[in-house]
């Protein structure tokens, strides 16, 4: 997001008015709308009904736990994922290294039904590796672990895609200071680069989580869609919805919304910080330059 | 050795210095070249490249007539046809849409701007099934939206129609902010001279700022159509998935898959793929040009 | 500590940035290395402190090669040219790093870097963060923060490069006491001639990834060993000449130079430095003007413009015939005195009191 300074316009008023009028329509009748109306249904029963449909019912109740349990593994991966990859192709010039930099922007562009139909493909029973995991009996596909690829496939580009741009912008320097001062290899990252990308870091994580809590169409090709055993928050939403249960349904989808706001408003106070830091870094290489 | 010349009096040309170079390896200094390359290429192989690439083998063993005996039945085709016509409609939607709002957020003070700021990226956080649940929900016929619109004949839910409102949904964030920074790095003196100069604000605004923000409308276009290509989670819900009328291919891969018809679906998957990386790639160059403008 | 350089090559891709390079500074020296960017001068301080790894050749302390050594294990203190403050840490542990890295009990550290900041004058700042310090409060808080872990040798990569002019004058001045105080071998980059030759007891000019010449101040000025040296060290007017037998000619005037004592005629190119060359004033037909007298042969030429530049005053000149101008420094003292015969169309005779002389190179020659 970025911020918008105070404006200056040399349209009319009245035109002005009327765009403003517009965005407002736009956004209201696209986003607003749609979103209040989740809480307006979750809650037409009442606060208690919500409870109930949300703790009364077990296979809701494991749904929320599956996910609870599969998002932060994803986001922890991506994490390691995202520090390695920045490091690697903002601090080293190495031959393929854009080419590598596209390939993380993939699963962005591919769709998640093609990335779980992939997955099953390898780890499925009449997959490339499904005769050695019957062998080994390990469950992959229609199983926990088959979830958690899933999601860190669709998630994966968005650590490392908030962390290489500030890497790139802060430069080794402070990092070769580290070194020539005697640190090593982990005093450098955990003292040094660590400390400085730590609000881009959050940023990411922040955005993985909530795409990762909300992921359906991979997950839906992965799972099975097994109520009670591999249904997560998304696709337990879906199954209700399905099963004429629109109430219920909706009390689910209330709380991946609440999620969602709550996750905005983490988004936004991060940004404040990372904008702040930002015009920091503009002052300092400003003084540096001379122009005080 | 040339006869003695008599004096020429025209000043050599100096020794030039070479141009200044900042490309340095740090490789050998800074730690963790060899554990970040290889937690990076584990992850990258693993989760990206074995995939695509397992299914890009198990379609071409079909042979190029089985391909396109699964890839391009009447259905088949029918799909692509959805999913491109709805993605193309959205992401035009979307392109406009994003372009206006994006002006005013920029543009134009009013109270409440940064909360309309905000509420652009919902889309983004906010799961893609509960868009597609809520989505139907409000244009039904007894819905918020549909009780108003159904009896007017538009049906926003279970229809073509449905399928292109989720869809500029799930891309609006991409259109608005692919457009924002371009329009705050503008040259407001170029329009103040163009007002002196005596052009009207229509003709300002077109000739003098529409070429300046036209490559990021259409670099946002061109990422939401990816978007909305791939969409699935939304979809599902509203658009009623008849085959032939409102079935995109995303979901028609999901048929097929629950049929156990692998090969169908792993060819309609990599047809898919195509458009989708074929895409990735015009971004990624219509995205360079941008930074290449901005500098 | 003494560091030698060995024929020391650097390549970047195609780029040849340092070429079989060698160089010696002395323990307890402080040596410049001067040059235009590009020349290759940043590259080979960051070998010497393990920054960046040679293609080939070595470098020695004190006799030892360390040429593969890490940089974490040379002891080197590292002045980076935008500083490179640790932006998180304020300047109390900007300094202690080096210390607190190596497990430096608590007290001594403390100890330490308050001494430190006394040194560098920033008592009482350890708790700012370094955006919230001037330019020059923030070069030397790297510095204290480079000779926290007493160094064997200090290197500063453009020290004052990013200080206004006035900050950087006082900031060397500064720099050059400290070293006579600790006396640590302590080499810098510099693109600034004036910043060289004030602090330095050695100044090496570097141009292409080569040294063209290595000595103190003085020798480097008034001997320079190329025409790049001359030609970098302040203006020079620059012209074709002819050398024969221990004489080159410039204009018909002969300037001794041993070097070629041949009697076969070579060209030459013949490099004049405006404040060697004298300018008396001459009447129309030449004739030295009452109080000016004028044996020497000498040049004759019109006065086209006259501008000061504090204590010294140029005139640019045309002589009769030529195309270019010439350029002559006077003092400006002298030059009021003659401000009315140094108005433009004026006539002048210039002479040259000093002279240098470079045969070019040979692929010209022949």
């Amino acid at each position: 997001m970025t911020s918008p300074r105070a404006p200056v316009t040399h349209a009319s008023p009245v035109v002005n008015a009327a765009l403003v009028a517009a965005a407002a329509a736009i956004v209201g009748l696209v986003i607003v709308v749609p979103l209040a109306s989740v809480f307006a249904e979750a809650f037409t029963g009442g606060a208690s009904a919500w409870w109930v449909a949300l703790t009364h019912d077990a296979d809701t109740r494991h749904a929320i736990w599956l996910s609870l349990t599969v998002a932060p593994v994803a986001v922890v991966i991506n994490t390691v994922f995202g520090i390695a990859a920045a490091w690697l192709v903002a601090r080293f010039r190495f031959p393929g290294r854009s080419l590598l930099i596209s390939l993380f922007d993939v699963p962005f562009s591919v769709s998640p039904v093609v990335a779980g139909l992939a997955l099953v493909l390898i780890f499925g029973r009449q997959g490339l590796l499904g005769p050695t995991l019957a062998w080994l009996d390990w469950k992959i596909i229609f199983a926990w672990p088959g979830l958690v690829l899933a999601t860190t496939f669709v998630t994966l580009p968005l650590v490392v895609r908030e962390l290489i741009p500030v890497m790139e912008a802060i430069g080794p320097d402070e990092e070769l200071a580290a070194v020539s001062l005697g640190a090593s290899g982990w005093q450098v990252f955990t003292r040094v680069t660590l400390p400085t990308i730590r609000w881009a870091l959050l940023h990411g994580i922040v955005l993985a989580n909530a795409r990762a809590m909300g992921e359906f169409g991979a997950v839906y090709v992965v799972s099975g869609h097994i109520a009670g055993v591999t249904d997560t928050m998304p696709l337990r939403v879906e199954k209700l919805f399905q099963e004429y249960r629109t109430p219920a349904s909706m009390a689910v989808a209330s709380v991946l919304a609440g999620l969602a706001l709550v996750t905005l408003v983490a988004k936004f106070a991060i940004e404040r910080r990372l904008e702040s830091e930002a015009r920091d870094l503009a002052t300092a290489r400003a003084q540096d330059a001379g122009h005080p | 050795m040339p006869a003695a010349h008599p004096d020429t009096l025209v000043p050599v040309a100096r020794p030039t210095a070479a141009p200044a170079t900042r490309r340095r390896r740090t490789a050998a200094v800074l730690p963790g070249f060899g554990t970040s390359a290889a937690i990076t290429s584990l992850v990258v192989t693993a989760l990206v490249i074995v995939p695509l690439a397992v299914l890009v083998v198990r379609a071409a063993s079909l042979g190029p007539h089985g391909f396109v005996a699964a890839a391009w039945t009447p259905r088949a085709r029918a799909a692509y046809g959805v999913s491109l016509g709805a993605s193309v409609l959205a992401a035009s939607t979307s392109a406009a849409l994003g372009l206006l709002v994006a002006w005013v957020l920029v543009r134009v003070d009013f109270p409440g701007r940064r909360l309309l700021d905000a509420l652009v990226d919902v889309p983004l956080a906010l799961p893609t099934a509960v868009a597609g649940l809520v989505y139907s929900t409000l244009y039904v016929e007894k819905g918020w939206l549909g009780q108003w619109l159904v009896p007017l004949g538009v049906k926003g839910a279970y229809s073509y129609l449905g399928i292109v409102l989720v869809l500029v949904f799930v891309s609006l964030p991409f259109a608005v902010r692919v457009v924002q920074p371009v329009i705050e790095s503008l040259d407001r003196d170029a329009e103040e001279a163009a007002r002196i100069l005596g052009a009207s604000r229509m003709q300002t605004f077109l000739r003098v700022v529409l070429p300046g923000i036209l490559p990021a409308v259409v670099t946002g276009f061109a990422l939401s159509l990816a978007r909305a290509l791939g969409e699935y989670g939304s979809v599902v819900f509203i658009s009623g998935n008849m085959p032939f009328k409102t079935e995109i291919a995303p979901v028609l891969i999901v048929s097929r898959l629950e049929e156990f018809a692998y090969a169908e679906a792993t060819t309609i998957a990599v047809v898919l793929l195509g458009l989708s990386l074929t895409l990735l790639v015009v971004v990624n160059a219509l995205q360079q040009r941008l930074a290449r403008n901005a500098q | 500590m003494s560091i030698h350089v060995r024929e020391v090559s650097k390549s970047f891709g195609s780029f040849k940035v340092l070429d079989r390079v060698s160089l010696d500074v002395p323990n307890g020296g402080l040596v410049a290395l001067l040059g235009p960017s590009g020349s290759g001068k940043t590259t080979l301080l960051r070998i010497i402190a393990g920054l960046e790894f040679p293609d080939a050749g070595h470098i020695e302390e004190d006799g030892q090669d360390v040429t593969q050594r890490h940089a974490r294990d040379r002891e080197v203190g590292f002045v980076f040219q935008h500083y490179a403050l640790f932006r998180h840490m304020n300047v109390f542990e900007n300094v202690a790093f080096g210390l607190r890295v190596r497990k430096v009990p608590r007290e001594e550290v403390r100890t330490r870097v308050d001494e430190l900041l006394r040194l560098v004058r920033l008592e009482g700042l350890g708790g700012r963060k370094p955006g919230q310090l001037s330019g020059g409060q923030r070069q030397r808080v790297a510095l204290a923060r480079a000779l926290a872990i007493r160094p064997k040798m200090l290197l500063l990569d453009e020290p004052f490069g990013a200080l206004d002019a006035k900050v950087r004058v006082e900031l060397r001045q500064w720099l050059r006491r400290l070293h006579d105080e600790i006396g640590m071998t302590s080499v810098f980059v510099t693109h600034d001639q004036e910043e060289a030759f004030e602090l330095a007891d050695e100044v090496v000019v570097m141009n292409h990834g080569r040294i063209e010449q290595q000595g103190t101040p003085d020798a480097v000025f008034d001997q320079p060993a190329t025409p790049f040296v001359m030609d970098f060290l302040g203006t020079v007017n620059v012209f074709h000449g002819r050398v024969e037998n221990g004489r080159a000619y410039w204009h018909g005037i002969p300037i001794d130079y041993p070097d070629y004592p041949h009697a076969q005629a070579r060209d030459a190119r013949v490099y004049l430095r405006p404040h060697e060359l004298e300018l008396s004033p001459v009447t129309g037909d030449g004739s030295p003007v009452a109080g000016h007298g004028q044996q020497a042969p000498s040049l004759l030429a019109s006065v086209l413009r006259v501008t000061r530049t504090g204590a010294l005053t140029r005139v640019s000149c045309r002589p009769q015939g030529w195309q270019t101008e010439l350029h002559v420094d006077i003092p400006t003292e002298s030059a009021q005195r003659l401000q009315s015969k140094l108005e433009p169309g004026a006539r002048v005779a210039i002479t040259p009191r000093r002279a240098r002389v470079f045969l070019p190179d040979p692929e010209y020659a022949i």
